[in-house]
């Protein structure tokens, strides 16, 4: 009995053991490009190239077989990986690593040089521009940031000053702004997220400190989920991110849609900013060069963020 | 001959390096994560991050007290929560429980251990938080101490439960027999015998948990709130107190580590600094009490 | 281990004694049942988080599940395979690391530690350093390990986010279970069996390595297996050393992302509420399998010291 059973287990033990193998001899023999990702999710925020493994110190990059190192914000990074993706089928001599970090680790990864382009998806700031003054800032897009509730939501609308209220913890109530007697619940992003600098500067303006009581996510992902599950909750969302969970707000009785966004209506837009460290030149100025392009807004448009031309 | 004697020594040396491999990444590790914070500690200042509670890394305001109280907060609703149910069961296990029922929950509790603190979060996520949602309290989002607590309290039962059952299991039989020979029901040895001989190892196992439910850092992130604020009562009764949402030491390391540049980042290192500490006055407190206990019963036993 | 093997002789002894005396009081019922309460509740409470995950998880489990790689993307589309895969290599890596440095660690402490501590003060002193040290990493969570892997591995050695980072981090991580199952397994090896090859004219060394070592072999099984258990159910350490690379990494120096990491994503990051219900389903079972190996194992183990 005993010995059935412990030949059992190790049966299954080892059953899973060739299932795992299996599995990774058949994903290993696939071709790995086609494996890259189609929007991937900001992999939660996660490898900061502060410390890029394929380091290249100068902008400079030799033609034959290179490597570029893409780093930052992780609002851009599948937009970023669907312009490497592309760009790797006609240049198959050029490999480009995407990684995210956030927009800070992407403005400083340009500036040191750490990695060839860094993504930023706010304004550089000035004590940034003064740190690095080597650095060169050029917009590939441009996205809005949408005001999001739980798909109940009683409000369909709201003044900048309401927000303004709510996001700074004066406003607790939705009776308040019209909708049902019922508690507030504000999600926001870390601290250090490109998304959260960019509401804050646009909506919230110097003095309006968001609310200590927030819930804070870490990713957009996750300030969507908190939302869609949270009755009552309300939040700031990248475009890119909206779906049927959760509710798009107007704000100052604009929808937030695209059509809006592009025809300078919506007020929330902000740009999507990449760095280089220097005149890109060689390879890194084609790549760049290519994002600028009819083909690379194409890209734009289709990962629903708004041409720069 | 000769060759084998040198081989012998040879390995000798080798295994006592790897002995004191641990010395040197215990050093390490505090020596790396100290360096690291040293940019906060000095540029912010030591009072400025311990005994603050604000924390807005964009207006270069690092406190981490909030987060130090809602560690605190945290584990001590673990511990209100897990201890009885953990003591209970070590007891039940050490001595009460049918053979049969011990060969059942002891792999059990053990099981219950090996349990990946990110399935206990994702549980915590998506069955406790709706559930607490229930409870009718203005500003209540679900997410929160109360959530964190019980979701610490299942993760620390199994460390308790075992080290406290060791401690009752190395109470030496003579005494009970002892006591039972004297006319004492089962449950008056337990809890004049047993217990009290066992109080030392007992105490540490509660304070192992301890150590355990300050370092908890994944199931944290994904049920607490990880705001930055005193938990406070959300209205008059105090109890909602363990509705407010909070941050823990790991959390605020986890969340934002892989944003954080400069001073930022030293700040988050000064908060494992912090963290550290604390983690081994507590085990260390632990450690010295189990040494006790078995002092003790061994000396009696003798 | 010793506990296990002396308490049935103790159990009987005093179970008869117990017998004999039948003062049952009403408050001790009414303690014994709250005692019994208290051991049901924790087994309700595992059975409720492993039935709602196995469960739950288990309809989003199949062979496709296993086999296809993780696409990315909001709604978490795809399987799990790469996570496996990078799970595999990462608890390959971490054990080839930490196996040898902590099996050694051990043999040292118990095998030569006492004859050392005997000769010379500070060897003794030394010992107890390590000891303490051990102790102390055992008890250090596992952000700090992550935290440290970030500050040396990461940042100062210039490994990046890769499976050398992580697994130098978590081999930190499971350096003390290896050490102390290790030297819990020497100590069940009679001393009878190194005076016996001592007396035939063997080496310290021969005797460990052909007669001490294959002797508590199982138990140092039992050790590297947990450790397999602990790695796959970390987190926080990988999540700050190892990246989050969906893709399976194609060399040593490459991130990745282990299955615990990816169920952290995808609650955290997409909708697929099902799918990370199915990769902790995946988990679990893993976990239960490991569990059972280790528990067939120790009871091998004893059923050998009684015999022998």
């Amino acid at each position: 009995m005993q010995k059935i059973k412990r030949l059992l287990t190790f049966g299954f033990t080892l059953i899973m053991i060739l299932v795992v193998v299996a599995a990774c001899a058949q994903t290993a023999g696939e071709n790995p490009t086609s494996e890259i990702p189609t929007s991937e999710v900001p992999a939660g925020e996660m490898p900061t190239n502060e410390v890029p493994t394929n380091e290249v110190p100068t902008s400079e990059i030799p033609a034959e077989s290179t490597t570029i190192t893409m780093a930052g914000s992780t609002t851009i990074q599948p937009l970023a990986e669907k312009f490497a993706e592309a760009y790797m089928t006609d240049h198959t001599n050029v490999r480009i690593d995407v990684q995210g970090g956030g927009s800070s680790v992407g403005v400083k990864a340009a500036g040191e040089q750490t990695a060839n382009i860094g993504m930023a998806s706010r304004e550089v700031k000035e004590s940034e521009l003064t740190e690095f003054p080597g650095i060169n800032v050029f917009t590939v897009a441009r996205d809005g940031i949408a005001i999001i509730g739980d798909p109940n939501l009683s409000v369909d609308n709201l003044t900048i000053e309401q927000i303004k209220g709510i996001f700074g913890g004066t406003i607790t109530n939705w009776k308040e702004v019209g909708g049902e007697d019922a508690n507030i619940i504000v999600v926001s992003r870390e601290e250090g997220s490109g998304t959260r600098a960019a509401f804050e500067e646009m909506v919230l303006g110097e003095e309006v400190l968001i609310t200590e009581t927030a819930i804070l996510q870490p990713s957009n992902g996750s300030i969507r989920t908190t939302i869609s599950t949270t009755p009552n909750s309300i939040g700031y969302l990248s475009f890119g991110y909206l779906d049927d969970s959760i509710k798009p707000v107007s704000v100052e009785g604009v929808a937030p849609t695209e059509a809006n966004a592009s025809n300078g209506t919506y007020p929330i837009v902000r740009p999507l900013n990449l760095i280089t460290f220097g005149e890109p030149t060689g390879e890194l100025k084609a790549f760049v060069d290519y994002m600028l392009s009819e083909a690379g807004q194409a890209i734009v448009v289709a990962e629903g963020y708004l041409a720069v031309k | 001959m000769s060759g084998r004697m040198i081989a012998d020594k040879t390995v000798k040396y080798v295994l006592f390096v790897n002995a004191i491999l641990s010395i040197v990444i215990v050093l390490a590790i505090a020596f790396f994560i100290f360096r690291e914070s040293i940019q906060a500690w000095t540029e912010i200042g030591f009072s400025d991050i311990v005994f603050k509670s604000v924390w807005r890394p964009g207006q270069d305001q690092y406190g981490i007290l909030a987060m130090i109280v809602g560690s605190v907060a945290v584990t001590f609703g673990a511990i209100v929560l897990g201890v009885p149910l953990a003591i209970g069961s070590a007891i039940f296990l050490g001595e009460i429980a049918p053979k049969g029922v011990q060969s059942l929950l002891r792999p059990a509790v053990q099981l219950l251990g090996g349990i990946p603190s990110v399935v206990y979060g994702l549980f915590g996520m998506v069955v406790l938080v709706p559930l607490l949602r229930r409870i009718n309290v203005p500003g209540n989002s679900g997410y929160g101490l109360l959530a964190a607590s019980i979701v610490l309290a299942v993760m620390i039962l199994p460390t308790i439960t075992s080290v406290a059952e060791d401690a009752i299991r190395a109470v030496p039989d003579s005494y009970r027999s002892g006591s039972l020979a004297l006319g004492a029901t089962r449950w008056q040895t337990i809890t004049q015998v047993v217990i009290p001989a066992g109080k030392s190892g007992i105490v540490a196992a509660i304070i192992l948990g301890v150590g355990r439910a300050l370092g908890e850092t994944m199931a944290m992130i994904m049920v607490i709130g990880n705001s930055v604020i005193f938990p406070q009562p959300l209205t008059a009764n105090p109890l909602t107190l363990f509705l407010s949402q909070a941050r823990t030491l790991t959390g605020n390391i986890a969340v934002e580590i892989s944003y954080a540049t400069g001073v930022h980042e030293s700040a988050l290192f000064a908060t494992g600094v912090v963290l550290f500490a604390l983690i081994i006055i507590v085990n260390v407190s632990a450690r010295w009490l189990i040494n006790r206990q078995s002092a003790i019963t061994t000396t009696r036993q003798g | 281990m010793i506990n296990e093997n002396l308490e049935p002789m103790l159990h009987n002894n005093s179970a008869t004694l117990r017998s004999n005396l039948k003062v049952r009081s009403a408050s001790q019922n009414f303690w014994f049942s709250i005692m019994w309460l208290a051991g049901l509740i924790t087994l309700v409470v595992l059975l409720l988080v492993l039935g709602y995950v196995i469960v739950q998880g288990g309809k989003a489990v199949n062979w496709e599940f296993l086999t296809t790689a993780p696409r990315g993307g909001l709604s978490g589309e795809g399987g799990i395979s790469t996570t496996l895969g990078t799970t595999v290599y990462l608890v390959i890596i971490t054990l080839l690391i930490a196996t040898p440095l902590g099996v050694g660690a051990a043999i040292y402490l118990i095998e030569y530690a006492g004859e050392q501590g005997l000769t010379s003060p500070i060897m003794r002193v030394l010992i107890s350093i390590t000891n303490f040290a051990v102790e102390t990493l055992a008890g250090i969570p596992s952000i700090i390990f992550g935290l440290f892997g970030y500050a040396l591995f990461v940042s100062t050695l210039r490994f990046g986010w890769s499976l050398l980072s992580a697994s130098l981090a978590g081999a930190c991580l499971v350096l003390p279970t290896v050490i102390r199952t290790t030297e819990e397994a020497l100590l069940t090896v009679p001393d009878d069996y190194r005076r016996g090859s001592l007396a035939l004219g063997a080496t310290k060394w021969q005797t460990l390595y052909k007669v001490v070592l294959p002797a508590g072999l199982p138990g140092i099984i039992t050790g590297i297996i947990l450790s397999v258990g602990r790695i796959i159910s970390e987190t926080a350490v990988f999540f700050v050393t190892l990246g989050g690379s969906h893709r399976l990494p194609t060399s040593i120096m490459e991130g990745g992302r282990t299955l615990a990491l990816h169920l952290y994503y995808l609650a955290m990051d997409t909708n697929a509420f099902d799918k990370a219900m199915g990769t902790g389903a995946v988990l679990v079972i893993l976990i239960i399998l490991i569990n059972l190996t280790i528990n067939i194992i120790s009871s091998k183990l004893t059923a050998k010291v009684r015999g022998g």
